[in-house]
């Protein structure tokens, strides 16, 4: 894979470096800084491309540009549901899934079995949430692509699910909502009504999203058959959620590693099938967010009718002091595998406690998809793989 | 328009200060520099999307820091976008503003205590003219930060220059 | 394959590398082995066929306090829907591991991130370097006796 140095190289002026490329830059190659204030690359993240004319040799990530210091924060808490509103902070656009992953690992570690209210009440936040970053997901992929109509759909069906979050917890981003053991407010007597009318309101507009944007031929233009991803490469990369079934793998950790009351729900998983390229290209990736969406409603609706009566906060510990143990589990969200490594020493407070953020092991992958594309394709790439660089830096 | 109409009776001249057309032009069209970090950065999209609308401010986001004349910080400033801050901040032409939004980069947010690697506000390295609140604030506040720079900027003067 | 059998396995195949596991009583049961063996065990739990570990879920560092330091890889196989752990344990003043990313490619970032906060090396890793803190930092935060630098490029860091 490392080619040798040329004679022309070597006599003319000093090889070119660049850390994390594997051989020094040849003549016609060159570096292109996408820094970390770009419109394009969805937060601080920086992406050197080495270059050869249009076509891209490498990329090479850089992040860290968001780094706050979470599990090191963790260590210090005083108890383990202090931790929840950091979790939230990890992956900011879908806040719910995080808290989810979070006390289903704690709830494991404490063997605690949660009222079935509060089961259902977290798989409809948690779908509420899987819509939301959606929504946002597809709305600055069109924006990435040029399209910025779509953009201003999404966000504002967006602020439909912000109005139910923001009824039931006081707050449209960061909730606090979800704690080991239970949740910290029961649902609004007309919480139902609302789910019910949103799912109304929201299965028409997917139908004009695709009219809009998913079957326009500029964007399947931009995104057929760009940044393939073989499946087999994707999972020896790590990668998971929407990628991973993009590629073909039908793998759901809703389905094949179930947790809560996900087992009992009936729903579907949408693959990639390179209707309109190849398997595994960006606009499958997109086309299983899109397909995702729809099927996040039936599974609400479902959720919703067996909403069962009872208590939300009757199985809170009031002391949380776990056995020396560990745990590692992983929860499905919007973005991909959500694993949470939970060691305790018996103490009040966490000894160490791990993210596996899905982001951060999807990006990953990206050197492996942009070789050989095109500077423009890079951006489109970088689009469906979603990242939120709260969750690769935490 | 009604300012306009009002004064074109008989002549088309109307007499104001220098300063006040200056403020009233540039606080009419301050363009925001793209810049969202974390968190406060959705509430910033989402602010500038159709259900809350900063477009009929006046404002909207420009890539570039060379054509905006306000950056946003919003979301935690790490020290090693710290220094990239800096370069941006030194990149806009004056007049240039800086709203701080969020708890992060007003005084570190809810990373102050443990964050070794969290810049404790984004003031230590450039002069912030207005602070926004909020964990993340909402749009409604952060439209109420720009209204405040607004009026900030409605009371400069030209004889007194604003210091670098 | 239950994760008896996955051990009785390893012991079998290599018996000077693998310590000893808990793998009753705890909600994941694990296995410790030698960290300069690691590579060997990772693609033997790949290539198997009763195993085919073939993808690895997580890989983090950990700070045992007492000047040693670990590894842990847990393990998953998307055919057989079986997982395991393993623990590789080091001391802080030579904190060196075989590096799996040439068996499973998820391990390039997870262990530049282990190198980063806890500084444990991974030999045979590609380009083993910082990547959440910046280049030029010092010390490796997330060890327990980690004591925070007054000032970086001359802004103050603690509040």
């Amino acid at each position: 894979m490392h080619e040798t140095v040329k004679t022309v190289e070597e006599v003319s002026r000093r090889p070119v470096t660049v850390p994390g490329f594997g051989r020094p830059l040849m003549n016609h190659e060159m570096v292109v800084n996408m820094g970390p204030q770009h419109p394009s690359t969805h937060g601080v993240l920086r992406l050197e491309l080495i270059v050869d004319g249009e076509i891209v040799v490498d990329v090479i990530p850089h992040i860290g540009y968001l780094h706050r210091c979470f599990e090191k924060h963790c260590e210090h808490m005083a108890n383990y549901q202090q931790v929840i509103p950091y979790a939230d902070r990890i992956d900011y656009v879908a806040a719910m899934s995080n808290e989810f992953g979070y006390v289903v690992a704690m709830e494991k570690l404490l063997k605690i079995k949660v009222p079935e209210r509060v089961e259902y009440i977290r798989v409809i936040m948690a779908e509420l949430s899987r819509i939301v970053s959606h929504l946002i997901a597809i709305g600055t992929y069109g924006m990435d692509i040029g399209a910025f109509t779509p953009f201003l759909y999404c966000m504002r069906d967006r602020e439909h699910v912000l109005d139910v979050f923001e009824e039931t917890c006081g707050a449209r981003l960061l909730y606090n909502y979800m704690w080991v053991g239970g949740l910290s407010h029961d649902v609004t007597p007309n919480f139902s009504e609302k789910v019910k009318k949103f799912c109304k309101y929201f299965r028409p507009n997917i139908k004009e999203l695709n009219d809009l944007l998913s079957y326009n031929k500029i964007f399947i233009k931009r995104t057929a058959n760009v940044g393939v991803l073989p499946g087999d490469v994707a999972i020896n990369y790590g990668v998971s959620g929407p990628i991973l079934r993009g590629s073909g793998v039908k793998w759901d950790l809703r389905k094949n590693d179930s947790y809560s009351v996900y087992d009992k729900l009936d729903f579907e998983i949408p693959v990639g099938k390179g209707l309109k390229g190849t398997v595994g290209d960006c606009w499958d990736r997109y086309m299983v967010r899109v397909h995702e969406m729809e099927q996040s409603v039936n599974i609400m609706e479902q959720a919703i009718d067996r909403l069962p009566a009872g208590e939300v906060q009757s199985a809170i510990p009031k002391r949380i002091r776990p056995e020396a143990a560990e745990v590692y589990v992983r929860t499905e969200t919007p973005k991909g595998d959500l694993g949470f490594y939970i060691v305790s020493d018996g103490t009040a407070s966490p000894f160490r406690i791990k993210v596996r953020p899905p982001c951060f092991v999807n990006l990953s992958a990206l050197p492996a998809m942009c070789r050989g594309a095109m500077i423009a394709d890079v951006v489109a790439i970088l689009g469906s793989i979603d990242i939120v660089l709260g969750e690769v830096d935490r | 328009m009604g300012l306009l109409d009002a004064k074109f009776e008989n002549s088309n001249i109307i007499i104001t200060s220098m300063d006040s057309l200056l403020n009233w032009a540039r606080l009419s069209s301050i363009w925001g520099m793209q810049f969202g970090l974390a968190c406060c950065a959705i509430e910033m999209m989402a602010t500038g999307a159709s259900h809350y609308d900063l477009d009929r401010f006046g404002t909207f986001f420009r890539g570039t820091p060379r054509q905006s004349d306000v950056m946003i910080v919003a979301g935690t400033v790490t020290l090693k976008m710290a220094e990239r801050i800096k370069v941006l901040y030194d990149q806009m032409s004056e007049p240039r503003y800086v709203i701080s939004m969020g708890s992060c980069s007003n005084c570190g947010g809810p990373y102050w205590e443990h964050g070794y690697h969290v810049l404790k506000g984004v003031d230590r390295i450039i002069p912030v003219d207005v602070f926004v609140p909020g964990c993340p604030p909402r749009p409604e506040a952060l439209m109420e930060g720009l209204i405040k720079l607004q009026e900030k900027i409605r009371h400069e003067s030209l004889a007194k220059r604003k210091s670098a | 394959m239950i994760p008896q059998e996955i051990h009785s396995a390893l012991q079998q195949k290599f018996p000077d590398a693998v310590l000893d596991a808990k793998l009753d009583g705890v909600i994941d049961p694990f296995i410790k082995i030698v960290p300069h063996r690691i590579k060997d065990i990772a693609l033997f739990l790949r290539d198997d066929e009763r195993m085919l570990f073939d993808s690895l879920m997580c890989l983090s560092g950990i700070d045992y306090t007492g000047g040693k330091l670990g590894v842990v890889y847990h393990l998953n196989s998307t055919k057989w829907n079986h997982k395991i752990v393993l623990k590789a344990e080091v001391t802080a003043d030579n904190a060196h591991c075989q590096s799996v990313e040439a068996v499973w490619k998820t391990a390039n970032w997870h262990e530049r991130e282990a190198f980063d906060m806890y500084g444990v090396v991974f030999d045979g890793h590609p380009d083993l370097r910082r990547i959440l803190m910046p280049d030029d930092w010092d010390g490796y935060p997330l060890r327990k006796d980690y004591q925070v630098p007054e000032y970086y490029h001359g802004m103050k860091v603690p509040y």
